[in-house]
Formats: structure tokens, sequence, C-alpha cells
């Protein structure tokens, strides 16, 4: 099954990157969810959680604010000025 | 002891102490590079990744934004330069002021004002001395650059940015930087921040690779609107990461050879000393042996 190469990017560092088989987070519009193969987004995101859930099924939650998504091919790039794994 | 020796052993004390304080400074800088070059890398992510949707909705939306579309016509055109706080650093504050300067007069050239935003206290120092104007100033972190201050510079200049020209504001946005190419290389660099080219500084597409068409959330205005300034702020950020890595690696230059001049003033001023106390020897044997003579021959 496909995987989606996730990043998460602070300002100053890279908190955390890997594989992930489903990405969740909050944008202006409300909540999206990201599945391997979604088309190319670019959105802006509210404040608040990401959830990711790794391949093996665990959860990873990480805080990120004043930031982006953005999906292309199944990289997926959550951008914040401020960034933090919960 | 003769005149002359002292006077030599005083320089010899002289350039060694001074050379420790070189040493010393050299070495801090070796280490601070290695930190700010790590910072520099860190950032990097960041500043890719921004660039990257910033050319996403430049290339694949026709919105008309007052951040992408030039001016008809430029009557001020702002110049942001980042030096250090302090000197000791060799060419490093003057060829990024020397260059600037070209700048300017290229701006004003072409019939624009030019109006400066300063980072760094050399860059203060130079045209406080020189009682010339600026905008705004920054000063006191050029060695270790916040992510705080590179979000209050991006402020001022977008600020600047959107205002009329008749107000003050300006029509084009320039940052002139050290570039930290290597250790002993460090190249000043201008950018043209606004209005945007995309292209400047970006790892080109390849070609045949065609770019995906993109979803905007809420909308690509709307998107743009939020992700330039983010984007400005983070270019300015990696300038202030790459001036400071590249004022660090050129103190470390400097204070070497700082260091190797005393080195050999050391070296130099011991022969002189040796031979100094040499004649003097040779004088005082001189002496004894006249002496002698002269009391054995009665």
């Amino acid at each position: 099954m496909a995987v989606l190469n996730v990043s998460l990017v602070s300002a100053d560092q890279e908190v955390w990157s890997g594989e992930a088989s489903m990405v969740v987070a909050k944008t202006v519009e409300g909540e999206i969810g990201i599945l391997p193969g979604h088309e190319p987004l670019l959105a802006i995101l509210a404040h608040g959680e990401v959830r990711l859930t790794l391949v093996g099924g665990e959860k990873l939650v990480a805080d990120a604010s004043d930031g982006f998504l953005s999906v292309e091919g199944n990289a997926v790039q959550v951008v914040a000025r401020r960034a933090a794994l919960v | 002891m003769g005149a002359q020796l002292r006077v030599y052993r005083q320089k010899i004390k002289s350039a060694q102490t001074t050379k420790k304080i070189t040493r010393a400074m050299e070495l801090i800088s070796a280490s601070r590079i290695q930190k700010a070059q790590a910072r520099v890398a860190a950032s990097t992510p960041y500043s890719r990744a921004i660039t990257r949707a910033v050319s996403a909705v430049a290339t694949h939306s026709n919105v008309d934004h007052v951040l992408t579309t030039e001016p008809e016509k430029i009557e001020r055109a702002a110049v942001v330069i980042f030096s250090s706080d302090r000197g000791l650093a060799g060419a490093f504050n003057s060829q990024v002021l020397r260059e600037a300067e070209q700048l300017s007069e290229l701006l004003r050239s072409q019939g624009k004002e030019v109006s400066y935003f300063l980072i760094g206290r050399k860059a203060v120092g130079y045209f406080a001395f020189r009682r010339r104007s600026f905008e705004q100033q920054w000063i006191g972190g050029t060695d270790s650059p916040e992510v705080e201050v590179a979000q209050e510079i991006g402020e001022a200049l977008l600020e600047a940015f959107l205002r009329d020209a008749e107000d003050g504001g300006v029509d084009e946005i320039h940052v002139v930087y050290n570039r930290f190419v290597s250790m002993i290389s460090q190249v000043p660099q201008i950018v043209r921040l606004l209005p945007l080219e995309v292209v400047e500084g970006v790892e080109e597409p390849d070609d045949g690779v065609v770019l995906p068409l993109y979803e905007f959330e809420p909308d690509a205005a709307t998107v743009l609107d939020s992700l330039l300034p983010v984007y400005i702020e983070s270019r300015i950020f990696n300038a202030m990461l790459q001036s400071s890595a590249a004022k660090h690696a050129a103190t470390q230059k400097a204070m070497k050879a700082a260091s190797d001049n005393a080195d050999s003033l050391i070296r130099d001023y011991t022969r002189l000393a040796n031979e100094a106390r040499q004649s003097e020897i040779t004088q005082q044997i001189a002496e004894i042996v006249g002496g002698a003579d002269a009391l054995s021959s009665k």
C-alpha cells in the first residue's frame, strides 16, 4: 500500500519526518483528512493539532500554528511557523 | 640590559598577548560556525517548502496579486542591508556595504528613490557617521538570529511595501547580505525580494516534469495573501542565518590571519632581540679584553 511521506517543518527546524498512512489537519475551512493518492493541495492551517496515523497504526499528534499544508504526490508537508510534537 | 633589547622584549610580549586574544577569538568563531551552519541547514526545509508552495500558487493560478505584479512605475525602492554587530571580520561588513552602495547607485540611476532598512550595528554606524537617513534599524541579534526578529523585519517591510509611494511606501524591496559559501568564501549577495522573483534561488524543476494542478483551500487569492508574508519572512530569516554563518567564518579567517601575523612578528622580534643580546655581549667582552690589555701593558 502506498504511504504518505510526511514532513513537519517549523521555521527553525524539521520537527518530524517519516511515513504515515493518514494525516488529519485542521484548515481554515475545517478538518481535512489526507490518504495516499490525494490530489495536490495547498491549504492554510488553522491553529490546532495535526494528527498523524503512522504506518504501524500508532498515532502522533503535533501542534502547529500559522502554517500551511501542502500535498503533492504522496508527499505531505506541514509547514508552520511554530510546530511541536505533543 | 641594553635599551634596544628591552624594547624588543616589550614588543614580543605585546605580540604574544595579542596573539592569545586573536587565537581565542578564532577558536570561538570556529565553534560558532558549526552551530550557525547547522541552523542554516535546519531552516532550509522550511524555506524550501514555502518556496515550493509559492511557486505552486504562482504557476497554477492567474490571480492578480499586489505582491506578484510589477507596478508600472517604481518610485521608491527599499534596500535591506544585513551587516554584523561587531567588526574584526575582515571585509565582511565593508563588502556588503559596498555592494549596497552600488545597488543604490544603480537604483538612483533608474530614477528611484532609495530608503534603507539596516540590520546590525555596523551598518547603522556607517550610516550614522555619514549622517544619512534610514527607515528602520535592528541591532544586537546578528550573532544568533531569532525568528521573532525576522518576523518583525518581515512585517515592517511588508507594511512599507503595502503603503503608497506618496505616503513614503516602497514599491520594490532588495536585500543585501553575505552568503555563506564555504569556510573561506563569503559572497555578498543581492536578492530582489518584492515584487517576487520566484525563479531566483530556487532549484529549478527538471525539464519535462509537469507540476500537478493544485487545489487551494479556501482559494488561491487568500492562500497567496497569507503565504507571501511568510515567504518573505522565511527569506529574511534565511538571509540572517546565512549572514551570521558568514560572519563567524569571516571572523575566524581574519583572526587566523591575525594570529599568523602575530607569530611572524614574534619570530622577527625574537631574532632582533637575540642579535641585540649578542652584540651587547660582544661589546662587553671587547670592553673587558680592552680593559685587561690596558691594565697588563702598564
